[in-house]
């Protein structure tokens, strides 16, 4: 870090400006709050008179020329990049303007298959055409895992015209690819390397972490400050590499971006740079010191599997991201889900997912220690209380895609709404996924199997969130025609 | 100069006590620990600026939380207390001669070293070679005990702060499965006076009734505490504190008490109609009190 990353240009330029107690004449019409009694009662006062829209001292992220841009170089410098960009529509905004950045109509992009739906969505709307890469899975934890260097060097000698590698780092579990060799190999090819780093904003200022994607030398990362970071929901940044264009990035950003970007938001990035630049790398130790203790707590409570470090075997489970407590559930004889809901209903702990075998709690540095205990102690009566013998539950999680045509194409094709039951042999039109964690089972184009229906009715069944249909019941599929 | 210590009871009711003496001021690694000498209560042990106990009423809870379960089951010999850390629960419960063995777990450690040297009246049993005292986490203590103890006692703090995970539910069903067939957990259980307090007090025994096939819960006086009415509970797979007193064994160990008696034993779990109303908005599993 070069710049002085005591300082967070936005932040002072909107304390300044509360100061100079500028009459309102502009949006927000809300006006400090005095527009809404109860909102203000809510949110406090202060998130209110905070609230307020681009202006000459507080620049406009559309055309940063001032604090914004300060801000914004702060960042870059902070992660380690070139340049980088504050988003508002989240680390979706970020995946979404760095696939089509790089991305045209027809353009072929390798990326594995347990990406986003943010990715998927970026090549219904560019054009592009996935080339994916299938992730290994772990077979007896049911999730899938990073790409394997060989698997990638593969995918570029049959689509030697790809434009770009995704790489996941890490996964929604935790779970890490060869980064540095995969983006080597990329770049020899010609290609450029683009990293979802939704889960990874810790990498760039952790230590004993994986590598993060801009150490590595990646073109571009779309990472979600907001998640483990520190700023606000929704709010993430796009970090860039001088191989790309910045200013044709901007261009892209802000086709789909609003013009009215939360100062919220985007003081809340501001400031959250700040903190993890000073304070991160203690503040990741004890993220890990929490993680680590709960695992071996989870370990000792035996029927659930607290998996960590222990299963990287150098090739598609290359790093594990130790932050991160993934937790293996189907070995007591529960869908991870419904581990996740009788957290949520009979103990009141929320955590961040809960998939056919596995949960996800967040820890961060901003945890407690009685809190940790509290959810150590509620799966150890959930073991007591309802665990049984792991049979008849749904043993993968990864079920191979078979493209039939580019996401776009099927996404507007001629389609019919098909009965749930009736769609195996046909082309998928739309996305179904489970959300959390929001990896597509099926997306536009590709063909429905047998295997996945059995996976939808069983996510279903056990309560799984499942998402993307224009039927929000799940009961029919838009196929295409 | 006058000096007062001031508690608030709501946000509209103060409690106040006139201060001889500040003797300790200290913010430990889980909370803010302040001992004060007065001229009415005697020394006065402050936590988070919630008064704990005072050297002239502490009697009535310690007394109550440990010889009303002990004369249910003279069977006890191993305890379980959770919290507790100046020692007056433990003293009580060391005049039993029947007790065999007594873990204590306090979490702020420091709590206990400044009892000792301020409070001896309420720590004065806490080197007695029946206790074994760990500093550690109460709910994280409980996880790892399985059909070990025949009572436990759960005397701790207010839900906010570090005792908040004293009253979750996940707590309550760790200390049902470290609890023998005969076992009895008795807790502090608030109040249902003010508002605040008797919300903690409503989700505490409806979580406590989801395990226990027994529980009640049981009245005393604390001059000192929010409305002067307190609560705990009784909670049983066994035992019913009524119908199983042994006062004739109790009575045989010749013990002087100042606020228990064999006619407070079962007084005092005759409720008032507010209290039984109150129990009655609890979700409901088994018959109890709030029964007429």
């Amino acid at each position: 870090m070069n710049l002085d990353q005591t300082r967070a240009p936005l932040y002072e330029a909107m304390k300044e400006h509360r100061l100079n107690r500028v009459v309102p004449f502009d949006v927000p019409g809300h006006k400090g709050g005095r527009g809404n009694a109860v909102l203000t009662d809510f949110l406090g006062s202060d998130c209110l008179k905070n609230d307020v829209n681009s202006m000459k001292p507080l620049d406009n992220l559309c055309h940063p020329i001032s604090v914004i841009k300060e801000s914004q170089e702060l960042a870059a410098d902070a992660f380690g990049a070139d340049g980088s960009f504050f988003i508002v529509n989240g680390a979706t905004g970020a995946v979404q303007a760095m696939i089509m950045s790089v991305c045209k109509a027809g353009d072929k992009i390798i990326l594995p298959r347990n990406v986003h739906r943010s990715a998927i969505n970026a090549l219904v709307i560019c054009g592009a055409v996935p080339v994916y890469v299938n992730p290994d899975v772990n077979k007896d934890l049911g999730i899938p895992l990073g790409m394997k260097v060989e698997e990638v060097e593969k995918a570029i000698a049959e689509n030697p015209d790809a434009k770009a590698v995704l790489i996941n780092n890490p996964t929604y579990y935790g779970i890490c690819s060869d980064l540095k060799r995969i983006v080597e190999t990329a770049h020899r090819h010609g290609l450029l390397a683009l990293c979802d780093e939704a889960h990874g904003t810790h990498f760039y200022f952790g230590e004993n972490l994986p590598p993060s994607g801009m150490s590595c030398g990646a073109d571009m990362s779309a990472v979600s400050v907001h998640k483990t970071g520190g700023s606000l929901t929704q709010s993430a940044i796009l970090l860039t590499a001088k191989t790309v264009n910045y200013d044709y990035v901007r261009q892209i950003i802000n086709l789909t971006q609003t013009t009215s970007a939360s100062y919220l938001l985007m003081v809340s990035l501001d400031l959250a740079r700040q903190n993890l630049a000073l304070h991160g790398r203690e503040y990741y130790a004890k993220t890990a010191e929490f993680a680590d203790y709960a695992r071996k707590e989870v370990n000792n409570t035996g029927g659930y599997y607290a998996f960590g470090e222990e299963l990287c075997d150098g090739k598609a489970f290359y790093a594990f991201d130790k932050t991160k407590l993934s937790i293996h559930t189907r070995t007591m004889g529960l869908a991870g889900i419904e581990v996740y809901d009788l957290l949520r209903d009979e103990y009141g702990i929320q955590i961040e997912f809960g998939d056919i075998g596995n949960i996800l709690a967040i820890i961060t540095g901003a945890d407690r220690a009685l809190e940790i205990e509290r959810l150590m102690s509620a799966l150890s009566e959930i073991k007591r209380i309802y665990g049984k013998s792991p049979v008849g539950l749904y043993d993968h999680e990864y079920i191979d895609p078979v493209v039939e045509m580019p996401p776009q194409q099927a996404f507007y094709s001629k389609q019919i709404s098909a009965p749930l039951d009736e769609t195996a042999g046909k082309i998928c039109a739309e996305f179904v996924m489970c959300y959390p964690p929001g990896i597509p089972i099926l997306a536009p184009g590709e063909r429905i199997t047998e295997d996945i229906l059995d996976y939808i009715r069983f996510a279903k069944e056990k309560g799984c969130n499942v998402t993307g249909c224009r039927d929000m019941k799940v009961e029919r599929l838009e196929v295409v025609k | 100069m006058e000096l007062w210590f001031t508690e608030n009871h709501t946000e509209n009711v103060r409690f106040s006590i006139k201060i001889k003496q500040h003797l300790v001021s200290e913010q430990s690694e889980f909370q803010k620990i302040d001992i004060l000498e007065s001229e009415e209560f005697g020394k006065i042990l402050v936590l988070d600026g919630y008064l704990m106990l005072t050297e002239k009423d502490e009697y009535i809870y310690h007394e109550m939380i440990t010889h009303v379960p002990m004369s249910v089951n003279p069977n006890i010999r191993k305890i379980l207390v959770i919290g507790a850390g100046d020692g007056g629960t433990v003293r009580e419960l060391c005049r039993f001669k029947s007790v065999e063995h007594i873990d204590m777990v306090e979490i702020d450690r420091r709590v206990v070293e400044l009892c000792r040297e301020y409070i001896p009246q309420t720590a004065c049993s806490l080197d007695d070679p029946r206790v074994n005292i760990y500093y550690e986490d109460g709910l994280k203590f409980v996880r790892g005990a399985e059909n070990e103890y025949d009572l436990i006692i759960v005397d701790s703090t207010d839900p906010f702060g570090p005792g908040e995970g004293l009253f979750t539910k996940e707590f309550y069903g760790n200390c049902y499965k470290a609890l023998t067939e005969d076992g009895i957990l008795v807790n502090q259980h608030e109040s249902t006076f003010y508002d605040e307090y008797a919300m903690a007090m409503k989700r505490a025994h409806s979580r406590i009734k989801s395990f226990f096939p027994t529980a009640l819960v049981y009245q005393v006086h604390i001059p000192t505490y929010p409305s002067g009415h307190w609560l705990f509970g009784f909670a049983s797979k066994k035992y019913h504190p009524v119908d199983d007193f042994n006062a004739d064994w109790w009575l045989s160990q010749g013990l002087k008490t100042y606020y228990y008696n064999r006619f407070v034993h079962i007084g005092c779990f005759a409720l008032p109609q507010n209290v039984r109303d109150v129990l009655r908005e609890t979700k409901k599993q088994v018959p109890d009190q709030s029964d007429s």
